[in-house]
């Protein structure tokens, strides 16, 4: 386990120095110039330009400026700061990030646990009506894009039932944050569902499922330990590769409900040309996405006896 | 064991040979994986549904004109919502109402198809082929390769979806549904690389292509003879629900107002339009809402049915 543990993490080195310098050349490839965007349509001289860019170091060849970046977060937990505003994107980061982490902690939440019941009720019934409700009910899901589920919330529950504020408030509490919430997380919901349901309806056939049974264990035994810990494998690698989708989707959620968070931020910072915080958010997902996918292999050690890592 | 099979074989095989000389294509046919989830397609209500409307969105995006003889582009504010309310609602003189600029929201829900479609398939048909020969590169040769093959797609993975595509998208200071198309596909077929790679390392293992290897056959003929349509079947499967989800991401990314744009015609275009207007009339929004949702529908539902049929273990 240790050593499969340590081969995973070198392996990580040359994926997040990929990812980080991917994006970051995806970011400065854009057109446009955040120094000269400082000056307005006038625009200035070009030797004061030629001045603020070297300032900047963005005058160095790509590498030069992509290892600066990266040894500047590794080194010294500097990731630079706004152009335009001139705060540390750590203080945009730091103001932003909790925000989003609720939000899509609820959502995980609620996509677990609605799609866990969801999925096993399906499984058990395979074939049954249960099954063919649900079945119906995750697939109108998946198929309604998540900006559009957001408009129906809101139009519902906010305009006409009146049952929640149409924008979340600048405090951003729980309550709140459950509807935005929902919709961002509903799709990752009806997918759960559908895994846990595929996933269940497949082993119940398992011989280990059927010695249990032999063996006279409590259905209830049968189904929550033996059956469960083998059919959530494919559930928790979905969760896992989850959390980028939850902050993408965020951009859109966040925009619906006027939330104050990652989303938010990263679409300003794309729209306004700044390639620092972009770049700076998607390398904290990136840390995030790498250590949830590490943790999920070795959850499958734990769920399933037969994997064993050397 | 081994008792079981020697004895099974020739029994198993026994009824088939005498039926064979009588209509030995249809015996063939029956018995090949393709033939036997074409078989179950034919009878799978999912399957019927979806090809259905499917065939009527094709339809409609080929020939637009046929569905509708309004100019979709012509707005004339004497039709405003606002103005004539009545307009807005169904059944108004021209089916589903106006939009904010008095144009007709059906013609528009008709010539929308069309871009989104295109985008879809497109997107769909160039992440299948780059993910196909990466993945099968990466699980045939497997070793240093495939490490660094699966590496390179680990970093193409890591990157966000839908953030990645709209940083791409903003490279372009012209948008068109060609910019779209390669946004999405530029982070998309890390997907079908994962599926095809995984399905190859299964498939390699298989007698046929050690008999393949053994009588001589080149590497060229091995993979795309032999690997290939053997482990084509769960690339399809995700490409044709992937397909329903890039519907949904071009509307995404043309309602965040970073894909396509007035002028083109697109289901997303006009929802981000009818977002600005929603308090005072929602039926801007709802239509296009339900024409993409039922696209996406449909290719979801096909992907369903293909799946089941494929893999009959999964019932």
């Amino acid at each position: 386990m240790g050593r499969y543990v340590a081969r995973r993490l070198l392996q990580m080195i040359p994926v997040f120095f990929g990812t980080t310098l991917l994006i970051f050349m995806m970011v400065y490839s854009l057109p446009g110039d955040p120094v000269a965007g400082l000056f307005g349509d006038k625009g200035t001289d070009p030797a004061t330009l030629a001045k603020l860019r070297h300032e900047y170091g963005l005058d160095l060849p790509i590498l030069q400026q992509y290892w600066n970046y990266i040894s500047n977060i590794l080194f010294h937990f500097d990731f630079g700061q706004q152009i335009r505003s001139g705060r540390e994107i750590t203080d945009v980061l730091g103001s932003a990030f909790p925000v989003t982490l609720r939000l899509a902690l609820l959502a995980f939440t609620i996509e677990i646990v609605l799609g866990l019941a969801l999925g096993i009720v399906a499984g058990l019934k395979a074939g049954k009506l249960a099954d063919n409700l649900i079945l119906v009910l995750t697939l109108l899901i998946i198929s309604v894009p998540v900006f559009v589920l957001g408009f129906i919330v809101k139009t519902v529950f906010a305009f006409q039932l009146g049952w929640i504020a149409p924008n979340v408030s600048n405090d951003e509490t729980w309550g709140e944050l459950i509807a935005p919430a929902i919709v961002l997380g509903s799709l990752s919901l009806a997918y759960v569902a559908r895994l846990t349901r595929t996933s269940m309806a497949e082993n119940l056939r398992a011989d280990y499922v059927r010695t249990a049974v032999a063996k006279g264990l409590p259905k209830r035994r049968v189904i929550g330990v033996h059956l469960m810990r083998n059919s959530m494998i494919p559930v928790v690698t979905f969760l896992g590769t989850d959390i980028g989708a939850l902050m993408g989707g965020a951009v859109v959620t966040e925009g619906i409900f006027n939330v104050k968070g990652v989303g938010g931020l990263i679409y300003e910072s794309i729209i306004r040309r700044e390639g620092l915080t972009v770049v700076g958010v998607v390398t904290v997902l990136v840390v995030v996405y790498l250590i949830a996918s590490l943790l999920v292999d070795l959850l499958y050690a734990v769920m399933d006896p037969r994997i064993r890592y050397a | 064991m081994p008792d079981m099979t020697k004895t099974e074989t020739p029994a198993a095989e026994a009824p088939v040979a005498p039926a064979a000389p009588v209509d030995p294509k249809n015996a063939e046919k029956a018995r090949s994986l393709w033939g036997d989830a074409w078989a179950d397609l034919r009878r799978n209500p999912y399957f019927v549904v979806s090809s259905v409307l499917i065939l009527i969105l094709l339809t409609i995006s080929a020939f637009p004109s046929l569905f509708t003889s309004v100019d979709p582009t012509k707005g004339d504010l004497v039709n405003h919502f606002l103005s004539k309310p009545e307009l807005a609602k169904v059944g108004s003189p021209e089916w589903l109402g106006y939009d904010g600029q008095g144009r007709s929201v059906y013609a528009r829900l008709i010539y929308g198809t069309r871009a989104s479609i295109i985008v879809a398939v497109c997107v769909t048909l160039i992440v299948t082929v780059i993910g196909s020969l990466t993945g099968m590169i990466a699980g045939y040769f497997g070793g240093v390769t495939d490490a660094i093959m699966s590496r390179l797609t680990d970093i193409f993975f890591g990157i966000p979806f839908l953030l990645g595509s709209m940083v791409v998208l903003q490279a372009f200071t012209k948008r068109t549904v060609w910019t779209v198309v390669f946004a999405l596909a530029f982070l998309g077929w890390t997907q079908i690389n994962r599926v095809m790679r995984g399905a190859v390392i299964t498939v390699k293992q298989a007698d046929y292509v050690h008999a393949a290897k053994a009588l001589g056959a080149g590497t060229p003929r091995i993979l795309f003879r032999h690997i290939l349509p053997n482990a084509m079947a769960p690339v399809i499967v995700v490409s044709t629900i992937a397909l329903g989800g890039y519907v949904s991401a071009e509307a995404t990314l043309s309602y965040l107002g970073l894909g396509l744009a007035s002028p083109t015609i697109s289901w997303g275009v006009d929802i981000s339009a009818g977002a600005a207007q929603i308090r005072v009339a929602e039926h801007i929004l709802f239509y296009p809402s339900i024409m993409l949702s039922l696209t996406v529908l449909a290719f979801i539902m096909l992907g369903e049915a293909v799946r089941n049929a494929l893999d009959p273990k999964l019932r």
